[in-house]
């Protein structure tokens, strides 16, 4: 799992029948400090996350999971929102 | 999943048996604000989307699970048309 922020939606009117009622959010994986690392992408929300909240998201097919038995077509997913966390140096 | 522009399509009359009529795109990854960026791939289209149009493509073992793509040999699928992003920062 990764830690990311989310920064955004996208909206699709049309898109695969499994998506129906699955927010879609524009995550940005960051670093343990916060900074921006690689690129933003979509990731499905499982939890109900919402635009500036931390969060941390799986990668691959497990993203569907939290709809089994439905296979929802993801490869990124978000599964848990980051109250607080902590880096020991 | 990544964002990406719908730039042409790609047509292969050898192929797997299991692809035969489905409509290959040719796509390229777009950041939220859409400027295009990185290399260019190929995705089987499930949402009939045209050149021109914004995209959600997913990507890995999940892309089998698109509408129709079980048990096909591809790792890519459009299956969103993007109507609109919301970037709120």
């Amino acid at each position: 799992m990764q830690i990311a922020r989310v920064i955004g939606a996208v909206v699709a009117t049309i898109k695969d029948p499994s998506f129906d009622s699955i927010k879609l959010l524009l995550v940005q994986p960051i670093g343990a400090d916060g900074e921006d690392v690689g690129r933003p992408l979509v990731a499905v929300d499982s939890v109900g996350a919402g635009v500036g909240e931390q969060v941390f998201f799986v990668r691959g097919k497990e993203a569907s999971f939290p709809w089994h038995p439905i296979e929802v077509p993801a490869d990124a997913g978000i599964v848990g929102i980051i109250d607080h966390y902590t880096v020991s140096k | 999943m990544l964002l990406a522009k719908i730039v042409g399509t790609v047509v292969a009359t050898r192929k797997d048996p299991r692809l035969v009529s489905s409509k290959l795109l040719l796509a390229r990854p777009v950041d939220p604000k859409g400027k295009t960026e990185g290399n260019y791939l190929v995705a089987i289209d499930t949402v009939d989307a045209g050149v021109g149009e914004t995209v959600l493509i997913v990507s890995g073992s999940s892309a089998r699970m698109a509408a129709g793509m079980k048990d096909t040999p591809v790792d890519a699928a459009v299956v969103g048309i993007i109507d609109s992003v919301d970037l709120s920062e």
